[in-house]
């Protein structure tokens, strides 16, 4: 019976020389008396960043032009949230990996409808507003063709908005109730009315952020505070954290995609990027099973350094 | 009852079994090969005090829920140490993947032992993530609504919500601790079980 074959990739050489002796109790609490007291100067001399969450009351308060743009792009359907399609809603395809369309076969999960969730149900939720609730009963009433219309009519007049004696002021537009729900839909943004009402939409407790997280994102506030903080995406996005802090440093492959050709200006930069991420990882993970990567250590001999004392005896 | 009923037990066959792979001197070892001499072995027993740091960090941070950071002195202070522990813990985790790849550490029958460390690096880069995201503060609020658009993109996100505080905790407090230390676990006993892995084999020696 033939002996089987040495595979320098696969097999070990059995160790047949000395040992010497190793405490791995001591050995562990050092490590942890050591590590310990590594953590205890770091925090101690860097601490940790901790910039206050940002709320639509805050960014109605500081830019309400903005919130008032925000809002209208929401009832017209041109937001990011109201167009993105999958989980949110049905109005995009999404993007795709190849001819997988991977989020709209998934379909939608997490129902958000901009036109009610952000503007129509927080609004009829504010008491004792017979102004209001009149404009809503036009609203409600009007025909889809009608809601459209004025609509449009407000959004072509929405970059003249200015925001004067605490009021949204748009220039004479014929667009039904529209004024007044974005006027008072910013009075009750700056109130923080609206905070409460995006989050508590689904009952008194809640833990579910995603429909004020939505909004705020869909606004430029947000960004342009990311911005100054070096958060974008062409900052290296998320990885980082606010300050001068490593933040998710160990994702830097991840990010680095999204810096170069031809993710950096790709549609389906995301798919594709967690695609790559994917066989890459699996790469990883299989790297035993697979010829020629797993000669690499051994072709390469950084090993011998780290076994340098146990080469040169 | 008899000896072979005894032996025919559950419990009786799982104790051999256990005893017959890791022995009581394969747990807890006394000696080591002496090719065992290099500082790259460091980075194996950091990585698992950072991982006790941050848990226990972690559990300080737990006792007064996820806002008491925000307004407390000491509070903030422990956040700063889970903050650096969880730092300690992947330049550790990253040093020790990289010297365990050059070093060819899944010869000799360690294949289980490179994935399911392998598998414990992913899991803890989700832990540390859903961290991130459940920090209710403005960094959460910026991670989450960036990186709700990959996961989003891959169908995932209609599980596994970003923006979810609650869900994002439970899994940063729950879920992905539990699997990190299943893992490492489960990895430093198949470290024990096979041993460190030896030196590659010179030529002359292959040829032997």
């Amino acid at each position: 019976m033939s002996k089987k074959a040495f595979r320098p990739d696969v097999d070990a050489p059995e160790w047949k020389g000395g040992h010497a002796p190793y405490d791995i109790i001591k050995e562990g609490t050092i490590a942890i008396v050591v590590v310990g007291l590594l953590t205890i100067i770091l925090a101690t001399f860097f601490g940790s960043p901790d910039e206050h969450a940002v709320t639509v009351r805050t960014w109605s308060n500081a830019d309400p032009v903005d919130f008032a743009q925000t809002a209208i792009s929401e009832l017209n359907g041109t937001s990011t949230t109201a167009s993105y399609g999958a989980p949110y809603n049905t109005a995009g395809d999404g993007q795709q990996l190849g001819p997988l369309k991977l989020a709209k076969w998934v379909g939608v999960r997490i129902p958000v409808n901009t036109v009610n969730d952000f503007i129509i149900k927080p609004l009829k939720s504010l008491p004792n507003e017979p102004t209001l609730d009149q404009n809503l009963a036009t609203w409600t009433s009007a025909s889809s063709a009608q809601q459209t219309t004025w609509v449009n009519n407000y959004s072509k007049a929405a970059s003249k908005l200015t925001f004067s004696n605490g009021h949204v002021v748009v220039p004479s537009t014929n667009a039904g109730p529209v004024p007044v729900m974005i006027d008072d839909l910013t009075q009750m943004a700056r109130s923080g009315a609206l905070d409460q009402a995006l989050v508590t939409g689904g009952g008194y407790y809640a833990t579910d952020y995603t429909k004020p997280l939505l909004f705020l994102a869909d606004s430029g506030y947000l960004a342009n505070l990311a911005d100054k903080q070096h958060l974008t995406g062409s900052q290296w996005g998320m990885m980082n954290e606010t300050g001068q802090y490593p933040g998710q440093a160990w994702l830097w492959l991840y990010t680095f995609w999204y810096q170069v050709a031809p993710f950096n200006t790709s549609a389906n930069a995301d798919v594709q990027v967690w695609g790559l991420m994917m066989v890459l990882s699996v790469g990883l993970l299989l790297l035993p099973l697979i010829p020629g990567l797993r000669a690499i250590p051994r072709k390469v001999k950084v090993y011998r350094i780290i076994w340098r004392e146990h080469y040169r005896s | 009852m008899s000896t072979t009923e005894i032996d025919r037990q559950w419990t009786t066959r799982l104790r051999k079994r256990v005893a017959g792979k890791l022995p009581p001197e394969k747990l807890l070892p006394d000696t080591q090969p002496a090719y065992v001499a290099s500082w790259i072995y460091v980075f194996g027993v950091t990585t698992l005090a950072a991982l006790s740091i941050v848990i226990a960090t972690g559990c300080i941070l737990a006792i007064r829920g996820p806002e008491w950071w925000h307004g407390s002195y000491i509070g903030h202070f422990v956040n700063s140490l889970h903050l650096w522990s969880v730092e300690i813990f992947f330049f550790a985790m990253i040093v020790h993947l990289w010297g365990k790849f050059f070093m060819g550490a899944w010869r000799g029958g360690r294949t289980m032992t490179w994935m399911t460390g392998c598998v414990t690096f992913f899991a803890s880069i989700l832990a540390g993530f859903t961290g991130y995201v459940s920090q209710t503060n403005f960094d959460s609020q910026w991670i989450s609504t960036q990186a709700k658009d990959g996961i989003n993109a891959t169908g995932g996100g209609a599980y596994f919500n970003v923006l979810n505080l609650g869900q994002m905790l439970m899994w940063h407090i729950v879920l992905l601790p539990i699997a990190a230390i299943a893992l490492t676990a489960i990895h430093v006993i198949l470290v024990r079980i096979k041993g460190v892995v030896p030196p590659y084999a010179e030529d002359s020696e292959i040829a032997q």
